[in-house]
């Protein structure tokens, strides 16, 4: 059939015989793909009078959004917060083994860390888009080490600071350069907290809070000034108490700006929260729940000890500890398992636990209108799943960068 | 005329269906040879529920019709007169329209040609009865005065032109519409009677949609349908069509 569209010349690919996520729901319809973008069909037929070019049989696969993980501190023996000399190689052989993950855009975590390392390190971290070499970068996550000793959890305390001296300041002659940051953890609770998270958030960075004793009001005073996540909910802060919920009480708390929401990190490994407190913080507050690996270098690895930052860990199955200690750091798990995991411990629909990876994190970064979504011009990222949620094939720009070949490896 | 009459909606749509596509595998289209459908026209095209996104999400997006075959009138050209007019033309060079399908207004219209249109009437802008504006209104948040008054639309003579005709008509609400339509005379108040003047005509209706026919009528029909089910048993394809072309069927008619 011949295609005489006036926009452009170059192919369009539509993908049939699938169900798309699109309006939050799984929707029998065609997937269409021009220039790396979702393209909207019928304005093709009706303005530019076009067709498809190639189109390609889905076997009744599930199209979902690339999942999006914002917290991720290595994989496959990399981690990122060792300032090594092949540290680019390093980070290019992450983004590129997470693609069989679903992963089509990530957030490179740095641990708290000295600031030699930030100094080493930030500048070889530079947003670049994903394709066959691997998963886009969106910006470094920085957590730590502006967070508290009493939840440092698997960080080292030596590296520990403050900022009450310089502020803002002080903050930026610790990680030297914040051009390539997306997101920065702190602990609220520190003195002079509020200038830096106003700071930050005025440099579109995202503030969240983690690794902190905080009490509601602290927390709350935070998201007046800016901060928008929780650093992986219920781990490295204090427990919900009924007279003061702590962190955890932002879910639902009632002093949140009008127009934001607070979004929350959860790795639901199976390991990092009971499934009935997965089901808790997601009945709570649904709209908020962000789906996050927080892998460190030994996921994809065979279990035994690897590092994360300064420290030694050791992984044994999906447990991964501090050695010697029973302080969980980081975990192994991979994205994919994580939304199946998620799936599974609270029952939700595939939408839901898809959207938790997808378009949840794109919000938080405010990046969706072009990533988290299959909408018409959003990015063609997307992934190709079966019906138990298994990534099939993984499509950045529209190119497929990654497929599950027939052995299943 | 054919009168069809099933059960319900859903046998009605099935069989206008099949019957459809019978007509068309049997037409045996191809390149230069076009099944020209025509199908009423409807809502302006900016709005969301408009006729375009209509009939992409109901039709063109499941069929492999190609974009340059569609023609569908242009309610925001500059000169709607001129509009109307080179799609009569448009009409003639496709061929003349082999079936055009439509439904029948609960006022009797065919398309949008509302009580007291010519019964020879061509494309052209149509003012809209308050009926079919209420109608429509659902369309728009059931805000009357964002609905639009003006459409363009096929003429009753126009669509008497065609090779065939297939009225539509389910529900209660339009069995006196039907009624008129095929028990009374050809009146412009009743614009649908006009088909009683066509040599081929298939009337496809429910239950629901005879109960103003007389008793007599609905029973001639009903024991046709044994003969009127042969137009959809068998059920055709384009790849079969190649070998019976052969055996050269008649296409059957009343």
């Amino acid at each position: 059939m011949p295609s005489n569209k006036s926009v452009s010349d170059a192919p369009i690919v539509q993908f049939t015989n699938c169900r798309i996520l699109r309006d939050h729901q799984l929707q029998r319809e065609d997937l269409w793909v021009r220039e790396g973008k979702i393209l909207n069909p019928e304005k093709l037929f009706f303005d530019e009078k076009g067709s498809s070019d190639v189109q390609l049989d889905c076997k009744d696969s599930i199209i979902t959004p690339g999942f999006i993980d914002v917290q991720i501190n290595g994989g496959f023996g990399v981690d990122f917060s060792l300032a090594t000399d092949d540290f680019k190689s390093g980070i290019d052989l992450v983004s590129q083994k997470i693609l069989s993950h679903g992963v089509t855009s990530f957030c490179p975590t740095l641990v708290t860390s000295p600031p030699s390392v930030y100094h080493q390190v930030l500048p070889q971290i530079s947003v670049r888009n994903g394709g066959a070499h691997g998963a886009g970068i969106l910006g470094a996550h920085l957590e730590g080490p502006f967070i508290s000793k009493e939840k440092k959890g698997a960080h080292p305390e030596h590296c520990l600071r403050t900022f009450e001296t310089g502020a803002f300041q002080d903050l930026l002659a610790t990680y030297g350069s914040l051009d390539c940051v997306r997101i920065v953890t702190l602990a609220p609770e520190m003195r002079r907290s509020s200038e830096v998270i106003q700071e930050l958030t005025k440099r579109g960075i995202c503030v969240s809070l983690g690794h902190s004793v905080a009490n509601l009001s602290q927390a709350e005073e935070a998201v007046q000034h800016g901060a928008t996540f929780i650093t992986h909910l219920f781990n490295a802060m204090l427990p919900f108490h009924h007279r003061d919920p702590g962190i955890v009480g932002l879910l639902t708390s009632d002093k949140i700006p009008a127009g934001r929401r607070v979004f929350y990190g959860m790795i639901s490994d199976g390991i990092h929260t009971n499934p009935a407190a997965l089901r808790i913080a997601h009945r709570a507050h649904p709209k908020g729940l962000v789906l996050v690996t927080d892998a460190i270098a030994g996921m994809g690895l065979a279990p035994g000890r690897h590092t994360l930052g300064q420290q030694v860990v050791e992984i044994d199955g999906l447990n991964t500890y501090i050695a010697g200690t029973k302080t969980l750091s980081g975990s192994v798990a991979t994205m994919d398992t994580c939304v199946r995991h998620f799936q599974e411990a609270t029952g939700c629909s595939v939408e839901t636990a898809l959207e938790a990876a997808s378009l949840h994190p794109a919000q938080l970064l405010g990046i969706e209108h072009k990533k988290g979504t299959l909408n018409y011009d959003s990015d063609a990222d997307f992934l190709m799943l079966n019906d138990s949620l298994y990534v099939q094939a993984t499509y950045i720009a529209g190119e497929e960068v990654w497929q599950q070949d027939a052995s299943g490896m | 005329m054919k009168l069809i009459i099933l059960e319900n909606y859903s046998q009605a749509s099935e069989w206008a269906a099949k019957y459809i596509r019978n007509r068309i595998v049997q037409f045996g289209p191809g390149p230069g040879r076009f099944f020209t459908l025509g199908l009423p026209t409807g809502l302006p095209r900016d709005h969301p529920e408009s006729y375009h996104s209509f009939m992409w999400n109901n039709f063109f997006k499941h069929i492999d019709i190609a974009p340059e075959n569609v023609h569908i009138l242009d309610g925001n050209a500059p000169d709607l007169q001129a509009e109307c007019d080179a799609f009569e033309e448009k009409i003639k060079a496709a061929g003349g329209i082999e079936l055009f399908v439509g439904g029948i207004g609960p006022d009797g219209h065919i398309a949008f040609n509302e009580p007291g249109s010519s019964l020879v009437s061509r494309t052209r802008v149509k003012t809209l009865a308050m009926d079919t504006i209420l109608a429509n209104a659902r369309f728009f948040d059931g805000d009357l005065s964002k609905v639009p008054t003006m459409a363009l639309t096929v003429g009753v003579g126009t669509v008497m032109d065609a090779r065939e005709v297939m009225i539509l008509i389910t529900g209660a609400h339009k069995a006196f519409a039907l009624y008129k339509a095929i028990e009374d005379g050809v009146n412009h108040m009743w614009t649908v009677s006009a088909f009683q003047q066509h040599p081929n005509t298939v009337f496809v209706c429910d239950e629901d949609a005879t109960l103003e026919l007389k008793v007599k009528t609905v029973k001639y029909f009903k024991g046709l349908m044994l003969v009127h089910n042969k137009l959809v048993e068998p059920l055709y394809s384009m790849k079969e069509m190649g070998a019976e072309r052969s055996q050269s069927k008649k296409p059957y008619s009343d």
